[in-house]
Parts: structure tokens; sequence; C-alpha cells
């Protein structure tokens, strides 16, 4: 075989700086087909998402990553993660106030005004990737699926954009790209996380409020978290089997 | 930001679903509802009604014809809208539409107007020459037997398809009101209730357009109408009516007493964003008004002029009203935020997609639509030359 000292040095590169595992997916990741990589076993995964309210300092560099990583449109309606910011006095604690100013893209202006009077925080927000997803249910044509691996997904070459899954969807986390007419969501970074990395919002979290888990990997952290802390979804009451699990999530959050 | 109150999640500024999905629900609600006038005289045999027979079989097609037009014209992808057909995902509601609606249309509608006019059809093309005669043989499907004993079987096979059509009927337009009774993200929505008063608001809202089309189209032929009849389609429109609004009533009444976490954001939009039409169109003009109008028929003695007056405002009030129930259902659920925080508005557009226009004409066409067919199919029994003169 004979091998030129250019590609002796790429490939010797490529050992050293990528894990074995990753070195295996890496002509299938580059040719945009990163479920046919030997290493890339769909059926063994099942991802979600841990948060924790406590660690979320509302930066939104989740927020700015996730446009400039999914080419999310740069209007004010249309996100795939977004910042929200709670405000209760401890006298009205059923009348929140709530805001997320341009999904907390630009951050958030102090309320130093408040002082101690309030409980403030912040929720983020995104695609709970339901295991069973009001939105999957009702597509007409099933462009909005579930991966084998716990993703929700949407075929937009099938997506006839016809907006019951925005409807359907208890979250708000749907939205219809106006470039393409078609519906548009949160993939948790499908395109990195087949490839082992981890999702653009959970990387640039500076405090890693964020961690994207892996619930069939045994050795995930997430299980020892489970443990440890008291988790909760949004609106359990719907019981859509969502995988974001929120630490320390205040009651009034909606 | 403009239009919004309080919080809403921010991917929930734009409203989805618009007027033209209002019109989706009420383009059907006339059908069904004129459909299940029609089977009165035919499975019912209350012979009362058969004056409006036809013109409601008609009417029921005209309408079922643009029902999916505002559907497909609010697709972001209308060219991909036969994927329904050949790919259907079979857990969702909306992909069932395609097959009720063909079903309706096709097994039911057509076949039992084909039925029904099957003698005239062949009568007219034996007496027609050229065009208008491959026309009609054309319509008549080259079957020109009219034996005592084929129309026999034809009134047969009309009356199964009738007894056929009238759970489809119920299925069509009940299905119309599951796709938004089992939105459970949407309480505004998510109510078992939500098929059954979408099935009695369409059986208001299409016998009081047959009703009002049978007044209108008398009076442009200069034909006097058939008092019993119209008088009998009103109490029938009366007794559905009071169906319909109780059941009205006991869904707002339930949701009051009930009071969960949505409550004091529909009490809200009720009070505000929703109160012209819902507390003033829905409720008072396009409901109390029109019922006091007709019970006061069943109450008092009226002169035959004075009940035509009664009627025509009773029904072109009760349209306005169901068309604004439509509206609270399909705007009015989408005003709120998911998160119960906020309210956003609706901006209605004039000449655009989804605007008011293209809505002003599916609401126009499907009269054009049903001057076409009584011209092809006239409905009145004395002679084709009315229907002709109601045309010229």
């Amino acid at each position: 075989m004979s091998q030129d000292r250019r590609e002796f040095l790429k490939d010797s590169g490529r050992w050293i700086l990528l894990t074995g595992a990753a070195t295996l997916a890496w002509d299938f990741v580059v040719h945009g087909q990163p479920e046919q990589a030997p290493n890339y076993n769909v059926t063994g995964h099942w991802w979600g998402m841990t948060i924790d309210i406590d660690k979320c300092i509302g930066c939104g560099n989740c927020v700015r990553a996730c446009k400039a990583e999914n080419d999310v449109p740069m209007t004010d309606a249309a996100f795939r993660t977004w910042v929200e910011r709670y405000t209760i006095f401890p006298d009205d604690p059923e009348h929140p106030i709530a805001e997320s100013p341009n999904g907390g893209f630009d951050g958030f202006a102090s309320l130093e005004q408040h002082g101690d009077a309030a409980k403030i925080f912040f929720v983020p927000k995104l695609c709970n990737h339901c295991s069973h997803s009001p939105c999957v249910q009702v597509c007409p044509v099933g462009a909005t699926f579930d991966s084998p691996d716990g993703v929700v997904l949407v075929d937009k070459s099938r997506c006839l954009g016809c907006r019951y899954c925005v409807q359907a969807c208890p979250y708000g986390c749907r939205y219809i790209d106006p470039r393409t007419e078609t519906v548009d969501k949160c993939t948790l970074c499908y395109h990195r996380i087949t490839k082992g990395q981890t999702t653009a919002c959970c990387e640039t979290c500076p405090t890693a409020a964020r961690m994207l888990v892996d619930l069939k990997n045994p050795k995930d952290p997430i299980h020892e978290f489970m443990r440890t802390h008291k988790v909760h979804v949004l609106k359990p009451q719907m019981a859509t089997g969502a995988k974001v699990f929120y630490n320390a999530l205040d009651g009034a959050v909606r | 930001m403009q239009g919004v109150e309080g919080f809403i999640y921010p991917n929930e500024v734009e409203l989805q679903w618009s007027i033209l999905i209002v019109l989706y629900p009420y383009l059907t609600g006339i059908v069904a509802g004129a459909f299940i006038l029609a089977s009165l005289e035919r499975v019912f045999n209350v012979a009362a009604v058969k004056p409006t027979y036809r013109l409601a079989l008609l009417t029921a097609l005209a309408f079922l014809i643009v029902a999916p037009l505002p559907l497909q014209a609010h697709l972001g992808h209308p060219e991909r809208s036969w994927e329904m057909y050949v790919t259907p995902h079979k857990e969702s509601a909306m992909a069932m539409f395609g097959f009720v609606y063909l079903w309706y249309l096709m097994v039911v509608l057509v076949l039992e107007i084909w039925f029904d006019y099957r003698k005239e059809l062949v009568l007219t093309c034996r007496a027609s020459t050229g065009l208008k005669r491959h026309f009609y043989g054309l319509l008549t499907l080259w079957s020109d037997d009219i034996s005592a004993e084929a129309l026999r079987l034809d009134d047969k096979i009309g009356r199964a398809v009738t007894v056929i059509g009238i759970p489809s009927a119920f299925m069509l337009h009940g299905y119309v009101g599951f796709i938004f009774g089992s939105v459970k993200a949407n309480p505004w929505w998510s109510t078992p209730l939500m098929p059954i008063v979408f099935l009695f608001s369409a059986m208001v809202s299409g016998i009081a357009t047959v009703m009002l089309l049978y007044m209108v189209i008398s009076r442009m032929r200069r034909t006097k109408i058939d008092m019993p009849c119209l008088d009998t389609v009103a109490r029938y429109l009366y007794y559905v009516f009071l169906i319909d609004f109780s059941l009205e009533m006991l869904d707002l009444i339930h949701r009051l007493y009930v009071a969960d976490e949505s409550l004091m954001a529909l009490d809200f939009m009720v009070k505000t964003r929703l109160f012209v039409s819902q507390i003033l169109l829905q409720i008072i003009i396009g409901t109390l008004v029109p019922l006091t109008l007709l019970s006061s028929v069943q109450l008092m003695r009226w002169t035959e002029a004075a009940r035509k007056r009664i009627y025509a405002t009773a029904g072109g009030l009760t349209l306005i009203g169901i068309f604004s129930m439509r509206w609270n259902v399909v705007i009015g659920g989408q005003l709120f935020s998911k998160s119960f925080l906020g309210y956003t508005t609706y901006k209605m557009d004039f000449a655009t997609r989804e605007g008011l226009l293209p809505a002003l004409l599916f609401m126009i066409l499907p009269f054009l639509i049903l001057l076409v067919l009584v011209k092809i199919l006239p409905p009145w029994t004395d002679g084709h030359t009315k229907a002709g003169e109601l045309l010229h």
C-alpha cells in the first residue's frame, strides 16, 4: 500500500486528535450519513437533557449558539431554544411575571429594583423530545417522527405546512420557517450528537446548566443526577413523556 | 411586542390557523346540516320538507366541493397534500380527512344525487340533441333503463345511501370537531363535547342555509313559498338550535364551575378580545335573538308575511352566529398563550393567500357552483324551464 507523507500526517493527526470511535465514523460523518457509521447505533441511545435551574445565569449563549449552529431565522418569533425569566413575589405565587425578550438572545436587563423582594430565576426551554409526542401523533403525513434514539425530528421534504403539530405541542417549541414554509424545531443537534459531540446549547453553556444525556448509557451521569436531585418535567399533566428534566423547577413555571 | 399582552412563548407570536381555517368547519358544517335536512324527507318521511329535498342535496354538494379549498390554500406546501392519501399517518386525526371527505363526496352525496336524478337525466338526454345530449348521456353513465322496476331499484338504493349518509354526515362534521377537540395542549379546544357541539351547530347552519336559499330562490323564480314546508324547516331549525345552544352553554358553565388553571386566561379573553365575536355576535345576536324569534312562531300566531320575515331574519342571524362560533373556536383558541400568562392578537390581512379576500371568494364560490348545479340538475318538480329563468 502506497501512502505519501501528506496522507500519513493526515491519518496520524486524525488518530491523535480524535478518539478511536469518532475516527471510525469520520468518513460517514463527512458524507452526511452519521446513522450509517458503524460505531453509531441508533438503537443504542435514548437522548434527553437535564437543566439545572439553579445554574442558569440567563446569558443567552445557548440561544445564540443554537441560532448560529442550526440556521434558525434571526427573527424574534422563531426559536429552537429560548430562555425565560420568572419573577415571583412571595405573596402572589399564582401570578408570576414571565418574560423572554427576543427569546433571551440578547440576555436580560437587570432587575435590581426588586432587591430581595422577589424570587427571580431563568428557565431555558427547548423541545422536550417527548416519548409520547402529541406533535408526532397529529402529523397527517408522518413528516414529524420519533427517531429510534429518542429524538423528535422533522422531514422537511414531506412536511405539508398544515401546522397541526404547532397547535399540538403544549410547550410552544415549534415554528414555521418562513423560508421553507415547513415546520421547524430543535433536533437536539442530531448532526452533532450522532458524531459523539454534545449539542450547541450544552457546548456553549458557561455554567453547565444544560447537559445532554443518554438515558440508555449506564455510565451517563444522568442516572446519578436523577437519583440525587428532585427533578421535574414541564407540564407533567400532559403526559407526553417529556425527556428534558429540570432540577429545582418552580411550580409556577408554565 | 405589538399586539401581545403579558407573556407568551416566543414561537407563539404568529397565529398558525387563519380565517381560512375558520371557513373549513363553517363550510363542512353547512354540508352536513343540509344533508341531514334532506334525509328527513327521505328516511324519516317528513313529507312537508319535500320541496327542499333536492335543493338541500345540491347545496350540500356545492359546499362540499369548496370545503377543502381553504385548507389547500392554507397549506405551506399544497402540492404535497396528496401525500395524505398515499402515505397517511394513521394515528393522525387530520390524516383521515381526505378519506372521510372522499367517502362523503363520492359514496354518499354524488351517489344519492345520481340515483335521485337518474330518471330526469335520461329523459333530458333523450329530449336533447348535439353536445347537450352527449353531456347528459355522460351524466347518466349510459344507463338509460327507466322502467318502473329500475326506478324502484333506484329509490331503494337511494334510500340505502341516505341511511348510510346520515352517520356519514355525523362523521364528517363530528370528525372536524374531533380535530380540535383532541388537541390536549389547548384547553379552549380540548373537550369531548367539541364533536357534538360541532355536529349540532352544523345542523343549525345547514338547515338555516337551505331555508334561506329556498326563500331567496322562490322569490327569484317568482313561485309561491310552500308555507307548511317553510314552517316545518323552521321548526326543525328551532329544535336543533335549542339543543346546540344547550350544549354550548353546558360547555361554558362547566368551564366556569370547574375553573381550572386555564379559566383565568379564557375568562379574560371572553371579556376582552372575544367580547364582540363571542358575547355579542355569537351568543346574543347569533343565538338568543334568532331563538327568541323562532320560539315566538311556536308560541304566537303570526301572519304568513310576518313569519317569512321572522324566518329570514332568524336564518340570517343564525348564520352570523354559527360563523362567529367557528371564529371563536379557531381564532379564539390561538389568542392565549399555552403558558396561560398572556395573549396575542390576530391580524387579518386582506389580499394575501390567507387574507380576507380569498376567504370572501371561498364563501361566494359555493353559491356560484350551486347556480351551475341547479342549471344542470334542476331541483324543481315543475319542469326545467323555471331553472333556466333563474339564470337568464
